[in-house]
């Protein structure tokens, strides 16, 4: 229904400090753009300028191909989810839905008609009666998102809707906001700064870094070619690996020889935990990875574990399948194919 | 309770009784007076039951006019404290929460000179400013009226600051919702910050209706006029320097009169009081 076009977007804070420090962004029609990152990175900034709640100190905002920086929250035609879902604690389920579209002079059947339409798809229709303190964490989490959704706006902006509920919840939500919206194809922003959320969420993953953009693309291939050290290390849990490389480039910070063919520049090389594999003695591919590394702790998960190691004067994660049969303390051959490797230089990118 | 043996809970009930009789013996001894003639309470000691007198005592001071007062019953006089009562009451809540919802939602050149400025006026007692209030008062013919005795009055740093302090604790997210929703300024006050507020409102009714009806100093100065005299003023009026002058059966009566509205007040809205001022809604 809409495009959401950022161009070189700034927020600069009265006393000068640079919030977020020029982002473009194109966002097509209908996909769900996530906005990634640690806390602080202005994330949730460029969400308030797109939803108008904060004004933009430079760049344009467009919505649907018109130039949205002067206009109201109200004009924009955007509804939003907030963190602690802002609910109107003095007003029924009803007239939490109600309200954005009665103060819209929509007529009041056609007001009733939508809002039992999307209660039912929310599954909210017995609650439509209470207050929003009578309902639990989830089901609050959906009164907000069916507030938005009555109102069928051209942009859904959400605020890390899922941060206050618990583990299994959240991973229930996840999936219904991620259907929800792909029923609807309303072109949605997702702030969060949870990397799995994230990474099921995105149809473009935009990771950010002290009001910067550092990455954006599709999940996995953001996953699979990190653009830097820091999305590297933000992107995936347990985090890549990455080893410092000292001298020439040839050897680790322990002074080891890495034997391996660098390419020029590169000062750091990095393996996902799933790509190493613990290998007996013999014969490895050219151009792997060896490393010997020392198990310091292992986090049986389930379905695979994971060995936190010392090797190479740092320390690395390693991935193995089903129960792990090392104990900390054991010494073992790590290796990564080259194919795996991932190599940045000095300022972090990827070479 | 807290260590609930037997002796311990009698001490406290005993406790408790002699904290109701002191304060509602008073009470009670006025009510005992306003149902005796006059000669009965001229003449000590007083008995402690109620006399026979309840009927033409009450009927004469709510229909007979009283002497000393130029002939008005109690009636105006009731008619006309609550309507001062009232209207500082109400006035007071609009002024501040308006002046509140300014200083708190809007970004205005100023913003925290008008705040200081509203807390100065806290500094300042009524007794401080009531001359140039007076002056002021008698310059725009206000003398009299139920304007002048309510406007200087209605003005109030403390409920604009409790009610700051209020709507600071609404969190952001409730604002921006709202302003996502399109509701402009006036439909947030009405249709949000109003009904959060209605606990507090009630509180403060309270407490402002009573501090309303016992205005002593003001409504002294600025009525001349019989009729336009507060319960408390001709309370005041009707008592004498000489006591055998005095008609002690009616003031009594008239200060029952004068205690009822603001009992009525707190014990009809004592659930919402109670709630403003323990609990803030979630």
């Amino acid at each position: 229904m809409a495009t959401v076009d950022l161009k070189d977007v700034k927020k600069v804070y009265p006393g000068g400090v640079e919030a977020v420090k020029g982002v473009s962004i194109a966002i097509p029609d209908k996909a769900l753009c996530v906005l990634v990152g640690p806390s602080g990175c202005g994330k949730s900034t460029l969400l308030r300028m797109i939803a108008g709640l904060e004004a933009i100190s430079s760049g344009t905002c467009s919505i649907d191909g018109r130039k949205v920086n002067e206009i109201g929250p109200t004009e924009r035609d955007i509804a939003m989810v907030f963190q602690n879902y802002a609910l109107y604690p003095h007003m029924k389920v009803y007239d939490n839905m109600a309200y954005g579209l009665r103060n819209r002079g929509t007529p009041k059947d056609e007001i009733d008609r939508r809002v039992k339409e999307v209660a039912a798809t929310l599954e909210l229709s017995h609650l439509l009666d209470r207050r929003p303190r009578e309902l639990s964490g989830g089901q609050r989490q959906r009164v907000a998102m069916g507030r938005a959704i009555v109102r069928s706006p051209k942009v859904f902006l959400f605020d890390e809707p899922l941060s206050n509920l618990d583990a299994k919840l959240r991973g229930q939500m996840r999936v219904e906001i991620k259907n929800l919206q792909r029923s609807l194809g309303v072109t949605s922003v997702y702030v969060t700064h949870d990397q799995l959320e994230a990474m099921t969420l995105a149809d473009m993953l935009v990771v950010m870094n002290a009001g910067l953009v550092e990455q954006m693309g599709a999940p996995l291939d953001v996953y699979e070619k990190p653009a830097s050290t820091f999305v590297a290390s933000f992107i995936g849990a347990p985090p890549m690996n990455l080893l410092p490389l000292t001298g020439d480039g040839t050897s680790f910070a322990d002074g080891s020889a890495t034997g391996l063919a660098k390419p020029a520049k590169a000062v750091t090389i990095g393996f996902r935990p799933e790509d190493a594999d613990v290998a007996a003695n013999g014969e490895v591919p050219a151009g792997s990875l060896v490393l010997s590394a020392t198990v310091q702790a292992v986090e049986p998960v389930g379905a695979e574990s994971f060995l936190h190691c010392a090797a190479a004067g740092g320390l690395i994660v390693v991935r193995v399948a089903g129960r792990a049969t090392a104990r900390p303390g054991d010494q073992l051959r790590v290796v990564a194919p080259a194919e795996k490797l991932h190599w940045f230089d000095q300022a972090g990118k990827r070479v | 309770m807290i260590g609930a043996s037997r002796s311990r809970a009698y001490i406290a009930h005993a406790v408790l009784l002699l904290g109701i009789l002191v304060v509602a013996f008073p009470i009670y001894y006025t009510f005992v007076a306003s149902t005796q003639t006059l000669q009965t309470i001229l003449r000590p000691p007083l008995p402690l039951l109620p006399g026979r007198e309840f009927f033409t005592n009450y009927s004469e001071a709510l229909f007979g006019g009283v002497g000393r007062i130029g002939g008005v019953g109690v009636g105006t006089l009731l008619f006309n404290t609550t309507v001062m009562a009232l209207g500082i009451a109400i006035g007071k809540i609009a002024i501040s929460i308006l002046s509140a919802y300014a200083i708190v939602f809007f970004r205005f050149p100023l913003r925290m000179t008008f705040f200081w400025l509203i807390f100065i006026t806290l500094m300042l007692p009524v007794e401080v400013r009531i001359l140039p209030t007076y002056k002021v008062m008698v310059d725009f013919g206000l003398i009299d009226t139920y304007a002048g005795l309510i406007l200087p009055l209605i003005a109030s740093a403390t409920a604009t600051l409790l009610f700051r302090q209020f709507f600071m604790t609404i969190p952001g997210e409730l604002v921006e919702a709202a302003r996502v929703d399109g509701a402009g300024p006036w439909r947030f006050f009405f249709d949000i910050l109003l009904p959060l507020s209605r606990t507090n409102i009630a509180a403060l009714f309270v407490i402002l209706f009573i501090y309303g009806w016992t205005q002593y100093l003001w409504p002294l100065l600025v009525t001349n006029r019989n009729d336009m005299n507060t319960i408390v003023i001709a309370l005041k009026k009707m008592v004498s320097f000489a006591d055998a002058d005095t008609q002690w059966h009616l003031v009594m009566v008239t200060a029952m009169f004068a205690i009822v509205p603001p009992i009525l007040v707190v014990v009809l809205m004592q659930r919402w009081f109670v709630r403003g001022l323990v609990e803030s809604e979630k």
